[in-house]
């Protein structure tokens, strides 16, 4: 009975990861992908450490498991965030489809710094 | 060969399709960022793996590894991230 519920555990973290990778490689742009690999390989990995839990029971197996699963739930969305960021400033383009862009015009270019005063907006939108 | 070693060879197979996926965008990635995108999914993927070769060995000390690894690959993407950012256009 333990042996089929690690077993499904592994086929969804794996099946999870894999989508993640596909994701990574079919995903028109930068962005989408970032939210691809981030999203789909957490859950799968969520997974995959669950059923290492299980497999072992032990206290210090679970502790450690939980303890990457945080981790991972943690830094994912920061590690998105500031690559997208970082990416966003340095101009890496959004899809051709991508329908809004709220960002356009409140970077600075020089100092990175966001603004979001939408007086300040519209006149750069006027003017440019 | 139990049903818990088909899905570990299952759960391998399609990991390591995934590194080859991982892989072809790390090296097609039309910008640097879709590269640091690919290495950090593939540290995400060796902490996978790692969990995978804990339940196929039957031993809890491989799972220290992908804490390390998961840490590391975390400090990669924020490192690689300033790279990006503060880049010169060439």
């Amino acid at each position: 009975m333990t042996d089929i519920m690690i077993g499904v555990l592994i086929l969804l973290g794996s099946f999870f990861v894999f989508v993640a990778g596909f994701g990574l490689l079919r995903m028109p742009d930068l962005y989408i992908r970032m939210h691809a690999a981030t999203k789909a390989g957490t859950l799968g990995i969520g997974f995959t450490v669950a059923a290492v839990a299980v497999f072992f029971g032990t206290l210090h197996t679970v502790v450690i498991a939980l303890a990457i699963f945080f981790f991972f739930l943690l830094t994912a969305p920061v590690g998105a965030h500031i690559l997208g960021r970082a990416s966003y400033v340095s101009g890496v383009k959004p899809w051709e489809k991508t329908l809004r862009d709220d960002l356009a015009g409140c970077y600075d270019v020089n100092t990175h710094q966001l603004s979001n005063d939408p007086e300040e907006k519209q006149r750069q939108t006027l003017t440019g | 060969m139990s049903f818990l070693d088909v899905t570990v060879s299952i759960g391998f197979a399609m990991l390591s399709l995934s590194l080859v996926l991982a892989f072809i965008r790390l090296v097609r990635g039309p910008s640097l960022s879709d590269r640091v995108v690919a290495l950090d999914f593939i540290g995400a993927l060796a902490v996978s793996f790692i969990a995978l070769y804990t339940v196929s060995s039957r031993n809890a000390v491989y799972l220290d590894a992908a804490v390390v690894i998961a840490l590391i690959a975390f400090l990669g993407t924020v490192a690689f991230a300033r790279y990006v950012e503060w880049q010169k256009e060439v």
